[in-house]
């Protein structure tokens, strides 16, 4: 019978399967962060249990980090303390890799995973973040987890699972100029909903999603939780063996030729049968812009901020008129009209390099509006950072006012000093509109890198394909 | 992990959709390495008008008392009413743990979040969905009945209310067990050590490259 990829991934890490269809799932990467680690590393202790297989983790600190006075450290004594937690336990355990504040492979967990090729197709990778979705990109079942979970992973190798309903996201036709994944991943939760996916494991394919390349792959898949998928995937082809070749953690020798052997066959068997097919059309996608306090709260570049009165259902009237308030927005106002206080361009959802590299190709030659406080680039990782660097990207970022920090996840979340001010407005690259999400008050809007660049050098939102 | 079998509390009506953890728990107070403490910032941006930060006193701290968990009528509430989409976003556990060290042992709305949603019965909280009409009619009677008390009652999967009326819910068997027990999660897995070391070794095997 035909498998999808999701049932195939599921199926090579089954250890044991209950009656009531619980099974038992072997963990094959666990990637490990600061904020979410320090309880499962005591819970562990405190049960006098050891670390099932220590090769299988990966750590960095990313949430806490600051972005800029590297040489100061970490001032917060309460962000120095979770660090320095992680640090310890670390050392006390192992990890197959470990790259902790300053070192120079640091940076934000999702994309320090793939760029070393610890995140390899048919594994099943698991973090304590719900962005774990993006390593989904290299055909891998890969989602967030609790703290709990942590410890479970830690303690036993395996998580208790039961299987997901799965969707097929099929994306056809050729994206326009100044159209990206990430305009593709809003446009599906726009059409789906931020519970859309839920229960879901997404499969995104058709003719857009293999032009994408591994980067893109990666940003798409990253945002499936924003649909409520915790997972999405994306299968194997020639550009996934393409980017992992040569990558630290990779393969070599004889086992490549093997290894690819596998993974060329982790993809949808021809007929496969998905629970839901949904189809969008590259032609009616444009440059997407979040309005609200939801990702789903999206429209084009070119609509206006959408009027409640318009809305049938009363929840979502009263929501949509909330959000109208937290955002200081008015109905019926154009997308264009709205002006910004803060650019921020990083996240591990747009802070690799085709992310960097497509933003400065709208900034070069270009200044920023005088009536922006803050532009700031965060690279992923160090190794984005030194790349951009190689590539004379933070000389073009620095030559048009913007910030060229350290790598981190930085004003995504706001657990270090990059952050929004209450009222102030934000052309972001993240992933999470919510209320409060990048500063007590703060107003978030998500774009592309090339929207934010764009919006940065405006003052206000414009159609980044008239810049390009 | 505390059982749940049988609870009978007061209810606070959450009337919002899609409710995120960042909005249920701050990022500020994530960057504690405990697991308790986080009661009192539950909710912490509509609870009170200024902004909180880890290790202040919340106490003295000016409250919204527009915000329904401030409100006399529901102090000592146990059980959460909300709508659809409750607790999406980021995965942090912090999230349960603020509910159950507020006070919360049950959240009912029409759908949850999957992360949210699995991490509670880790937790000991247990997570009941309801229909869209069903979730209507607990808001209006929760409005209507002032100390409106539900009582949850796992074992026969029902939730009664006052008057005697009973809803059924549903529960996945296996999460009911563990919940029933108190049962940690670890320690059942682990007696299948054997069986995932001998996975773990045909997998070596068969895909060495996975345990570089």
């Amino acid at each position: 019978m035909p498998q999808t990829l999701y049932e195939k991934l599921w199926q090579d890490h089954v250890v044991h399967q209950q009656e009531d269809g619980t099974a038992l799932i072997y963990i094959d990467r666990h990637l490990v962060h600061e904020v979410t680690s320090p309880q499962a590393f005591e819970g562990l202790k405190l049960a006098g249990r050891k670390p099932w297989r220590v090769s299988s983790i990966v750590a960095t600190a990313d949430h806490n980090t600051p972005t800029d006075h590297w040489e100061r450290g970490i001032e917060d004594p309460v962000s120095r303390l979770q660090v320095e937690t992680l640090d310890a336990n670390i050392r006390e355990v192992g990890a197959l890799a470990f790259f902790p504040f300053k070192d120079p492979r640091q940076g934000i967990v999702h994309v320090v995973g793939p760029e070393n090729g610890a995140t390899l197709p048919g594994m099943t990778v698991v973090c304590g973040d719900s962005h774990t979705s993006t390593h989904g990109a290299f055909a891998c079942m890969a989602h967030g987890i609790g703290t709990s979970e942590v410890e479970h992973v830690l303690a036993t190798q395996c998580l208790l699972q039961k299987k997901s309903k799965t969707m097929l996201l099929q994306v056809d036709g050729a994206l326009g100029k100044g159209v990206t994944a990430k305009d593709v991943a809003l446009a599906i939760i726009a059409r789906i909903g931020t519970a859309g996916g839920t229960g879901y494991a997404i499969e995104f394919a058709g003719s857009v999603i293999r032009s994408l390349s591994m980067e893109g792959r990666m940003t798409l898949c990253n945002m499936a939780i924003e649909a409520g998928a915790r997972l999405g995937m994306v299968a194997v082809d020639q550009v996934t063996i393409d980017y992992l070749r040569g990558r630290p953690f990779a393969p070599q020798a004889a086992q490549w030729e093997r290894a690819v052997a596998h993974w060329r066959t982790l993809r949808s068997d021809e007929g496969a049968e998905f629970d839901r097919v949904v189809a969008l059309s590259a032609e009616e996608i444009g440059p997407q812009v979040t309005w609200g306090t939801s990702p789903e709260m999206v429209v084009a570049i070119d609509a206006c901020v959408p009027d409640p009165a318009q809305e049938g259902d009363p929840i979502k009237r009263e929501g949509m008129t909330r959000a109208l308030t937290y955002m200081g927005l008015r109905a019926n106002l154009p997308i264009r009209e709205i002006r910004l206080d803060k650019v921020f361009i990083g996240s591990c959802t747009n802070s690799r390099i085709e992310d960097l590299r497509a933003a400065a190709a709208v900034v070069r030659g270009r200044k920023v509006a005088g009536s922006i406080s803050l532009a700031l680039v965060v690279p992923g990782s160090g190794l984005v950072k030194r790349q951009a660097e190689d590539e004379g990207l933070d000389q073009v970022f620095r030559a048009a006012g913007f910030e060229w920090r350290e790598p981190g996840c930085s004003m995504c979340l706001a657990m270090n000093a990059d952050r929004l001010e209450a009222g102030e407005r934000c052309a972001s690259t993240s992933n999470r509109n919510f209320e409060g999400r990048q500063g007590a008050g703060g107003r978030t809007h998500l774009v592309s890198p090339e929207m934010a660049a764009a919006a940065a050098i405006a003052g206000h939102f414009c159609d980044v394909r008239e810049l390009l | 992990m505390d059982k749940f079998v049988r609870l009978e509390a007061l209810v606070a009506p959450l009337d919002r959709a899609n409710v995120d953890t960042d909005a249920i728990i701050p990022k500020q107070f994530l960057k504690s390495i405990k697991r308790s403490g986080f009661g009192p910032n539950l909710f912490d941006e509509w609870r009170y008008l200024d902004v909180g930060e880890p290790g202040r006193d919340d106490s003295k701290r000016p409250r919204n008392m527009d915000f329904v968990l401030n409100q006399a009528r529901y102090q000592g509430a146990q059980i959460l009413l909300t709508r659809k989409n409750f607790g999406c976003g980021s995965s942090r556990e912090h999230a349960p743990w603020a509910l159950l060290d507020f006070g919360f042992r049950a959240v009912i709305a029409e759908s949850f979040a999957d992360i949210f949603f699995n991490n509670c019965f880790k937790n000991g909280i247990l997570p009941i969905v309801l229909s869209a009409g069903e979730i209507d009619a607990l808001f209006a009677l929760v409005e209507a009945t002032p100390g409106c008390r539900l009582v949850i009652d796992l074992e026969r999967q029902e939730l009664l209310c006052p008057g005697g009326k009973a809803l059924p819910f549903a529960v996945d068997a296996f999460r009911k067990e563990c919940l029933l027990n108190g049962w940690d999660d670890i320690g059942l897995t682990l007696r299948h050590a054997e069986l995932i070391k001998s996975f773990e070794e045909r997998r070596r095997i068969e895909q060495p490259w996975l345990f570089a």
